[in-house]
């Protein structure tokens, strides 16, 4: 077995195909993507592949250390941040393929117009120790 | 094995073996290995008397763990020494074991750890999944608890407010995982109300039956969140609903008013209007007042706002709203609801989707988003689609 994270970003991402933001939709799309979002998640669980699932707030803060006895410092949120995490699931699967299947399939969760929104997201794979087999 | 049993006598045998002079954490090692010999003993010899029993088994083990522990021999002989602590007033070992999983000292989320591992009994695995934290990471904060208040001493009364505070946190935390926190919070607020005479216990657990008793209202099928005024009302439970309203009625005449007291009455007016339009709204600012006189609280000024939004008409409450500080959580949600009300409706759907993207939690999130919707659906508004400059697509 092997995690991946898949990051969805509000930020940095290529343009969906789909792209109509969220409070464009008719109450009904909203349903339906979130039904689907729901189902994907609660099927993942049942397969053993599901690991967890995160949304993130728009808005964060910088912060960095600023030497002994000092509070530290806190800056942003930064307009010109390129990337911006929107949220994640960590997957847990057996092989690559499966991997780039699942994210695929949360891609193509329905949006405007109960159309797939195409959303770009990012399949990065956790760094694990391999168990190494000397034989 | 009956569980409900044995959870249920858990608080006073670990409030005897504190009391009577066990360090905490290793009385609630004790008692835990009593317990599971109740487990294994119990089904084919049940003793005629279980608290009596797992107490005798508990202080045994308590002993000989002490005794064999020689790097402890010092502490043992200090507890030989001490005189028993003296009869505590008008409480009960239970009881003492609230205010010590409550204690001062401890942060919130210890507390509330602390109270649910020792006063209800829960494992740490349970409590972990409940607040989704990993096990390890649970372990640690109980431990850590536990040694906090190892020191506490019974010998004078707790704090109730923190208790309560504590309580209520439990319930808000609501459900995920297997253990329904809100129903649990409702037990132990329950035990802890027949342990103690005090308006406010009352008053709390007032406030979480009547908040439960809409529970079944509060969420669509698909899961999202359904406002009071839309809830169907023939779905809440008015068994539960009679008995807050009998509990809170009871404590108020007592007059020794406090804010759970003031928060269940605000709570019973919502539950006692057969339809959202006959909401006594007037009453419920005037409770708001109340409450804002005991608790001085941003939170209450701004649902006090909303409140006079319905009382004497949106334009008041967007006045009230202007008096308080906008970073207040659900203050852009509020002037959202109150500016829709006013009939500004292309302010509204942007105020709900600003409000949207400060929300807290993601139910809340898309809530506000498909109130947002609503309203950018309208063909009255379909001039200002496209106006988000927001990249996203969620």
């Amino acid at each position: 077995m092997a995690k991946y994270l898949l990051l969805k970003h509000y930020r940095g991402a290529p343009e969906a195909a789909n792209c109509v933001p969220m409070e464009q939709w008719t109450q009904e799309e909203i349903s339906a993507h979130m039904k689907y979002m729901h189902d994907f998640a609660a099927r993942l669980e049942e397969t053993g592949e599901f690991v967890d699932g995160q949304a993130l707030a728009p808005e964060g803060t910088w912060v960095r250390y600023d030497g002994e006895g000092r509070p530290p410092v806190t800056d942003g949120p930064f307009a010109e941040t390129k990337d911006l995490i929107a949220g994640w699931m960590v997957i847990d699967v057996d092989t690559y393929e499966r991997a780039v299947e699942l994210a695929g399939e949360l891609s193509a969760a329905p949006g405007a117009g109960g159309e797939p929104i195409h959303e770009w997201l990012e399949l990065r794979p956790f760094l694990a120790e391999q168990p190494t087999i000397t034989e | 094995m009956n569980e409900a049993l044995l959870r249920s006598l858990t608080p006073s045998v670990l409030g005897i073996l504190v009391r009577r002079g066990a360090d905490f954490a290793a009385a609630e090692d004790a008692v835990q290995d009593a317990l599971v010999e109740a487990v294994r003993v119990w089904p084919d010899d049940m003793p005629r008397d279980p608290k009596g029993w797992l107490v005798t088994v508990a202080w045994r083990r308590f002993l000989d763990a002490t005794r064999a522990d020689v790097s402890r021999r010092r502490r043992e002989d200090r507890i030989d020494d001490e005189p028993a602590p003296g009869p505590v007033p008008a409480t009960d070992d239970t009881l003492q074991l609230y205010f010590l999983c409550a204690h001062p000292s401890l942060t919130p989320s210890s507390a509330v750890a602390l109270t649910l591992r020792a006063v209800g009994g829960l494992t740490t695995r349970q409590i972990a999944q409940a607040y989704l934290v990993p096990e390890a990471t649970m372990a640690q904060r109980i431990s850590r608890a536990k040694r906090t208040v190892s020191g506490a001493r019974f010998d004078r009364p707790g704090d109730v407010a923190t208790v309560l505070r504590t309580l209520y946190l439990v319930f808000n935390e609501g459900y995920s995982g297997d253990v329904d926190l809100a129903a649990e919070a409702i037990r132990l607020t329950r035990q802890l109300a027949a342990a103690i005479d005090h308006p406010e216990v009352a008053g709390l657990l007032s406030l979480m039956l009547l908040h439960h008793a809409r529970r079944a209202a509060r969420t669509a099928p698909d899961g999202s969140l359904v406002p009071l005024a839309e809830q169907d009302r023939g779905r809440w439970d008015t068994g539960t609903i009679a008995e807050g309203i009998g509990i809170l009625q009871t404590a108020l005449s007592r007059d020794r008013l406090g804010e759970f007291q003031a928060q269940a009455a605000i709570a019973a007016l919502h539950a006692d209007a057969p339809t959202a339009e006959e909401t006594d709204w007037v009453q419920i600012v005037e409770w708001y007042d109340e409450l804002a006189a005991l608790t001085d609280s941003p939170v209450v000024r701004l649902n006090r706002a909303v409140a006079v939004g319905e009382a004497d008409g949106p334009r008041a409450g967007l006045a009230a709203l202007a008096d308080l500080d906008d970073a207040l959580p659900r203050h852009t949600a509020a002037a959202a609801y109150l500016h829709e009300r006013d009939g500004d409706l292309v302010v509204a759907a942007r105020l709900y989707a600003d409000a949207a993207r400060k929300a807290t939690n993601l139910a809340e999130r898309a809530h506000l988003t498909r109130q947002a919707a609503r309203l950018n659906g309208r063909p009255e508004l379909l001039g200002s689609r496209g106006a988000d400059p927001r990249p996203s697509c969620s």
